[in-house]
């Protein structure tokens, strides 16, 4: 299908309403046919949900799945953990004829069926594999001058027996999106490490989860960078309130702002900071702003 | 209850007789390096059915993040195995109570970060409309949500035993 249906899941909408922006204004931009998904939920979250329950982890994420099959459209997601959830759950689905018909047996009580007419998209595999780093070269109307920590996140590339996007130590694909807006994507210790959120840690053990942060954050500051960018929102969540948190837990004076992919395409699209939300991060850093104020006017 | 474990996880596609114990997995875990999650230990304590290793907090400090499963010499899904665990844990009970909230959490409104005032507004200074597309903007679609989890028994599953 070339067709794609936006799939929010909840930290995008509920808490980064600028990365919702963000997407929204990128994928009209390189015209993109994709609509919204409404009545969609959690997908549900799968460090959580499928910790709990198989058969209600595959319920909720079929229910979403269904709601874009119905539209005749792929779902399109800019999150790890959805991705995690709803790629994963279709793969399952749609290989095992037992679980399928156990989960349609739920769906019918609500008038559904699952048929696995729909693909699964992360936005960065699907700009990555689909639309191509030589045209999304072509759309860009300001180079960035900036370097980037860039983090990939856990649930995009791994399990890698599901993903079909290599080899998971040490990737390019994402860095090579990075630099298809001029800025550099900077090597640092423990890039693949995960932020710590994940797996129900950041809800159930955050002393815990801020620990695996701020070795992180104490990482990425070593390698001098502009800021960090991601392609999840719980990882941008814990790079950027957590932030907070650790400054305050360790005593610490970290101050680097977190950008989503979509953000940082969106300025090299041409969109200013503020259209893309960027300012509504809890991290202020004021540096920074004035840098990517002065890129997006065509001052530097 | 003989040897209740390693069945659970075989039957699940899991052979974790299969591991030799090298520690690749402790040794990679990002947590683990941090806490007290040791992923090797929990692997031995399912193989040899020490089901006390249900009650484990450990369990709880995996981020899922699948390393150790990518770095397993034995090709074990380890990380997959994990999860089994937990949802073992979970039909005896054993649940943290910030995960039970959570829970309720989707069960009441459809999503697992629920929205704030302080979105809303930020989304309006987007010129996006306040209420997202989602569940929470349909009535009817959060009474179809509610009614799917019914169906699940989750309701009953995540309740306090």
């Amino acid at each position: 299908m070339e067709k794609l249906s936006l799939f929010l899941g909840c930290i995008v909408p509920n808490r980064y309403p600028g990365i919702e922006k963000a997407t929204k204004l990128c994928l009209q931009k390189l015209d993109i046919d994709v609509s919204d998904l409404p009545g969609a939920s959690c997908c549900p979250a799968p460090g959580v949900f499928k910790s709990f329950d198989k058969a209600t982890w595959l319920a909720l994420a079929s229910r979403n799945i269904v709601l874009s099959e119905k539209l005749e459209r792929d779902l399109l997601t800019v999150c790890n953990g959805c991705y995690g959830s709803l790629a994963d759950a279709n793969i399952e689905l749609k290989k095992d004829p037992e679980l399928r018909e156990c989960t349609n047996r739920c769906l019918k009580e609500i008038g559904m069926e699952f048929k696995g007419t729909a693909e699964v998209r992360h936005i960065i595999e699907f700009l990555y594999k689909e639309f191509g780093r030589e045209k999304l070269k072509e759309y860009t109307t300001i180079q960035l001058d900036l370097k980037v920590a860039l983090h990939y996140g856990c649930h995009l590339i791994k399990p890698s027996r599901d993903r079909n996007l290599g080899e998971t130590e040490a990737p390019v694909f994402f860095d090579e999106l990075i630099e298809a807006t001029g800025a550099k994507s900077v090597d640092y210790t423990d890039k693949m490490m995960c932020c710590g959120a994940g797996g129900g840690v950041r809800s159930g053990h955050a002393a815990e989860s801020l620990e695996m942060l701020e070795h992180k954050l104490a990482c990425i500051r070593q390698a001098g960078v502009d800021c960090i960018v991601n392609a999840c929102p719980f990882c941008h969540l814990q790079f950027d309130r957590g932030q907070l948190a650790v400054n305050e837990k360790f005593g610490k004076d970290y101050s680097i702002p977190v950008l989503h992919y979509s953000q940082l395409l969106g300025l090299a699209l041409g969109f200013s900071p503020y259209e893309l939300g960027i300012e509504q991060n809890a991290v202020q850093n004021i540096e920074f702003l004035a840098k990517i104020y002065e890129i997006s006017a065509g001052l530097r | 209850m003989s040897e209740e474990l390693p069945k659970v996880l075989k039957a699940a596609g899991l052979d974790v007789l299969s591991c030799m114990q090298c520690g690749t997995c402790t040794g990679s875990c990002p947590s683990g390096r941090h806490t007290g999650l040791n992923t090797r230990r929990i692997l031995r304590d399912a193989r040899k059915n020490r089901v006390a290793v249900l009650s484990d907090d450990a369990l709880w400090l995996c981020t899922t993040c699948y390393t150790c499963q990518e770095r397993c010499p034995r090709d074990i899904p380890i990380t997959d195995a994990l999860l089994e665990l937990r949802r073992l844990a979970v039909k005896k009970g054993f649940m943290l109570p910030e995960h039970r909230k959570i829970s309720e959490m989707v069960m009441e409104c459809g999503h697992a970060v629920p929205l704030d005032e302080e979105t809303k507004q930020k989304r309006e200074e987007l010129g996006l409309d306040p209420i997202p597309e989602t569940v929470q903007k349909y009535p009817e679609a959060l009474q179809e949500l509610r009614n799917l989890l019914k169906a699940c028994k989750f309701d009953k599953l995540t309740a306090e035993k």
